[in-house]
């Protein structure tokens, strides 16, 4: 296997491409994806200061350390979820990475700053551990990004990802997500700009970006995501990626080029994002569509909850 | 050769010489899954592992549904 710039032996093969890359060129090839993302879906202007959420994951990690060596002003921000010995784990290996290059990290922990964590949310509100988790990952970002004066906030969504997102919102026709698909969202009171540059690069790749680059990541999956349906979906996109490389770039490239477009303009007004009427949240401060967020309506629901013991899917 | 694998953490003793892809097709792995790591470098799919080799491989699927 040999390189396809250099023609020196090559490290890894990239199906869809057709092409294999030495350690270098892959590299390059991985910064040259992002630039392109950024670029071609006018993510941010070069100067703009950008806060990155960071979780200790692959992807998190290899975004802010491609977005640094692309010159820009990033800062992480890892929020501490309280999911037993994965947390902690994570929470290590982020400060590590961040202390090693002397990069900026801002740390918020549920439990210490209010009173809560993912398990326990997930009892309190019976509904899915990544509910409870999106939900206060989503405020709490928007929050210190709107706070601390950003241009954007970054996240770590790859090709599979955002494959695996459409796929799901497709399979059900859900008009209102799939309207809203994109891998920029445009700031809006009270909400900051949200970017994904990492939707030109698969998740194999992210992975061979962590290691060529000595990057130290968590690599053990979250035990409450285990067996959630995004995952069940990547597994059948991947098993359609094996058959036909190239599979995910085109449905999800496909959709932004051939089909988003179409189903914004037929969302309703009343699902679009830009279009529901927002007030204040009477406890935050921060934009609401009822008298207090929903972050806010989960902090009062947990107050007092007996910390929960962590449970696994299909554990016993 | 001894092979580490994750999620759940377990090694297995596989005879060698095999190469990476016969490896794969084995252990019932899907390609666009993973990554055979050698010496904290990757392994390129044309490669031939021998019995004295020690490799991980590192599955590369995450995320939660959010």
């Amino acid at each position: 296997m040999k390189c396809r710039v250099c023609r020196e032996p090559a490290v890894i093969d990239i199906r869809r491409h057709n092409a294999n890359f030495c350690s270098e060129h892959f590299l390059r090839l991985c910064r040259d994806q992002v630039a392109r993302a950024i670029k071609d879906f006018e993510m941010f202007e070069p100067g703009a200061r950008l806060l990155v959420a960071v979780s200790g994951g692959k992807d998190s990690l290899a975004v802010w350390d491609i977005l640094r060596e692309l010159g820009y002003d990033a800062d992480g921000l890892y929020i501490g979820l309280g999911i037993g010995e994965y947390s902690d784990e994570s929470g290590r290996t982020t400060r590590a990475f961040a202390e090693q290059r002397g990069w900026p990290l801002q740390i918020i922990d549920l439990r210490e700053a209010y009173d809560y964590d993912v398990p326990t949310a997930a009892k309190v509100t019976k509904r899915v551990p990544c509910s409870a988790c999106g939900l206060s990952k989503r405020h709490l970002f928007d929050q210190a990004a709107v706070e601390g004066g950003y241009d954007a906030v970054v996240t770590g969504h790859n090709l599979d990802d955002e494959a695996a997102v459409l796929f799901g919102n497709t399979l059900r026709w859900q008009t209102d997500y799939l309207a809203r698909q994109l891998p920029v969202l445009p700031a809006r009171s009270g909400f900051p700009r949200k970017v994904k540059p990492l939707v030109r690069l698969g998740e194999r790749e992210m992975v061979a970006y962590c290691v060529l680059r000595g990057i130290d990541y968590i690599v053990e999956e979250c035990p409450m995501a285990a067996g959630n349906k995004h995952l069940g979906y990547k597994e059948a996109l991947n098993a359609i990626e094996a058959q036909s490389p190239g599979s995910k770039q085109a449905f999800y490239f496909g959709f932004l080029d051939r089909a988003q477009a179409h189903f914004a303009a037929a969302a309703p007004t009343a699902e679009r994002s830009d279009a529901v009427e927002l007030t204040t949240c009477s406890s935050c401060g921060g934009p609401s569509s009822g008298e207090i967020c929903a972050f806010c309506f989960l902090v009062r629901r947990t107050a007092g909850a007996q910390p929960v013991a962590l449970t696994v899917k299909g554990s016993s | 050769m001894k092979v580490h694998l994750r999620n759940p953490s377990r090694t297995l003793d596989v005879p060698g010489p095999v190469s990476i892809v016969a490896l794969l097709q084995r252990l019932e792995l899907n390609r666009e899954t993973v990554l055979v790591i050698r010496s904290g470098t990757l392994v390129p799919g044309d490669a031939v592992l021998e019995d004295a080799d020690e490799v991980e491989i590192r599955p590369v699927i995450s995320g939660g549904a959010t």
